[in-house]
């Protein structure tokens, strides 16, 4: 059931398709975690949609639940209120059709990089054949710039490289929506500039769906066509800015004044959601 | 010097002191054969018993091992169990030191008197319970700090629960497993010899120890202690070369 609707629109169509329905659909989810103290609230009265082929980011400040959200959205728990939406269809349960990637690569130490990346196919049902698997595998690899690592064990790789292969990883399978859980958050400034780059080529070749967590606002603004800035705990949604420039960025862009002028609202947001802004601090 | 050569001649050498120092030990108190045995005695000893230290060496070796097997499969379940479930652990966790920390020792009178006549199950039932506790525990640990983005990986793609514990609980603890097998092919050792020589029953290195020390035949001894020492050093080579068979990727590649 699940199966049917996958790479419907997922064609190349990068930008806002207009009049379609929204691939993710968040609604008015609340959530609170059961502690020794009493119920924590982490999310209230969260609203996010995410066009098919958006990419989305989340923002906001730590502990602000957006780890949750993530694991929402993979259906792997269910909001105490309100409703997660994918593909039209009420997410009840962990689904095939969403590709996963975290801070922690948390690649298998006994498996090649090949092996790795083709992990989900042993789980998910998959029409490939195991030589049309690997092709794919290899395909993906070298997309994200690790031919010829195919062979090697993670603990050969840094930690860019490795953070590569779960990207492949989460890509192997074609799902339509890619949760991006701060998967950059542990590389140095280079390497991750580097992996941005990466990410807008490989969105072009395997178009996808995507949910961004992240810290950093100039990576929001840089992958991302909206950027959705949470307020903190528990996490409304709290602002959400359109990136003017969709599709594919260079460097270049985020060192122009309409780059600057966004990050400079996104930090105002940032601390109003910390709660120690001021109307004049943030516009300094 | 040759590396090779270097990691070979060095320890012969070493051994080679080692057996001169105790030979010139005996020889310069002038000990009798009664009070200690000097290592130009061993190889004699060895000859004149070398039938018994066949058979009773096979004894040993086969209690030793069906007892560690028992172990790593109730301790393998044992721990899978208290990895598993949270209740199981905090139920089981003060039961299973109370038992580790009793010492065994005091158990072979229980045992060889609860199992009268039954040599072969006692032993191995001994080595069995000395052996089981690290395997259960490092199993346990493994599978509990499994990170939750492991499970999640597969969870997120309707991974079900035994296909995450084959997939990636299973050989991630497998490191920690045997790193708990080394320490547990030592013990069972112990726990065979304890019960052949605390409750002799004329089966065993132990039993051969014990007709040794009854007549103060130190030869025969120390004979004995060299058995036990190379039966326990076969042991362990076996599980380390089990080891780099299964477990070979967590070792980090030198430089």
């Amino acid at each position: 059931m699940v199966s049917d609707q996958r790479g419907v629109g997922c064609a190349g169509d990068t930008g806002f398709g207009g009049g379609m329905q929204n691939l993710i659909e968040i609604k008015g989810v609340k959530h609170a975690y059961q502690t020794d103290a009493g119920p924590l609230p982490v999310l209230d009265g969260l609203e996010i949609s995410v066009p098919e082929g958006g990419f989305v980011a989340v923002v906001g400040p730590s502990g602000c639940g957006k780890s949750t959200l993530t694991r929402l959205i993979a259906g792997l728990m269910k909001p105490d209120e309100g409703e997660v939406w994918l593909h039209g269809e009420k997410v009840k349960g962990p689904r095939s059709t969403v590709g996963m990637a975290f801070q922690n690569p948390v690649l298998l130490e006994w498996r090649t990089i090949l092996k790795n990346v083709l992990l989900p196919l042993e789980i998910v049902p998959s029409k490939l054949s195991r030589k049309q698997a690997e092709d794919r595998a290899r395909f993906l690899l070298s997309l994200v710039g690790l031919e010829g690592f195919e062979d090697k064990r993670p603990s050969e790789l840094s930690g860019g490289m490795r953070q590569r292969a779960s990207l492949c990883r989460a890509l192997i399978h074609q799902p339509d929506v890619l949760i991006l859980d701060e998967p950059f958050g542990a590389l140095d400034a280079f390497t991750r500039e580097d992996l941005w780059q990466t990410m807008h080529r490989v969105k072009e070749r395997e178009p996808f769906t995507g949910v961004l967590i992240t810290h950093d606002l100039r990576e929001s603004i840089f992958l991302a066509d909206q950027v959705v800035v949470l307020s903190g705990r528990p996490a409304r949604t709290q602002y959400v800015l359109d990136v003017p420039s969709s599709g594919p960025r260079t460097l270049e862009d985020l060192y122009t004044a309409v780059a600057a002028e966004q990050l400079n609202i996104l930090r105002h947001q940032i601390q109003i959601a910390q709660g120690r802004s001021t109307a004049g601090e943030g516009a300094a | 010097m040759n590396k090779h050569i270097r990691a070979f001649v060095v320890p012969v050498i070493a051994v080679v002191v080692f057996l001169a120092f105790w030979e010139w030990l005996v020889w310069f108190n002038g000990w009798p054969r009664f009070k200690m045995a000097a290592p130009s005695d061993l190889p004699p000893a060895f000859e004149r018993h070398w039938p018994l230290f066949l058979s009773m060496g096979w004894q040993t070796l086969w209690r030793t091992v069906v007892g560690l097997f028992l172990a790593v499969l109730f301790g393998t379940l044992l721990g899978m169990i208290m990895g598993f479930s949270r209740t199981m652990r905090d139920a089981l966790y003060p039961l299973l030191v109370g038992f580790n920390a009793i010492p065994k020792a005091t158990v072979v009178p229980i045992v060889a008197l609860m199992f009268v006549g039954q040599h072969d199950f006692n032993t191995v039932l001994l080595a069995f319970m000395i052996s089981f506790f690290p395997i259960a525990v490092s199993v346990s640990i493994g599978l509990s700090t499994l990170e939750p983005e492991y499970r999640d990986i597969l969870r997120s793609l309707g991974a079900s629960q035994a296909t995450i514990f084959w997939k990636i609980a299973l050989p991630k603890t497998l490191p920690e497993f045997f790193g708990a097998l080394k320490v547990a092919v030592t013990l069972a050792f112990i726990g065979t010899n304890l019960m052949e020589i605390v409750s002799p029953h004329g089966r065993g290195l132990g039993a051969l120890f014990d007709s040794g020390r009854t007549n103060s035949d130190f030869p025969l001894m120390f004979a004995v202690l060299i058995a036990l020492a190379f039966l326990g050093i076969v042991l362990y080579y076996i599980v380390v070369a089990l080891e780099k068979i299964f477990a070979g990727w967590a070792e980090r590649a030198p430089g």
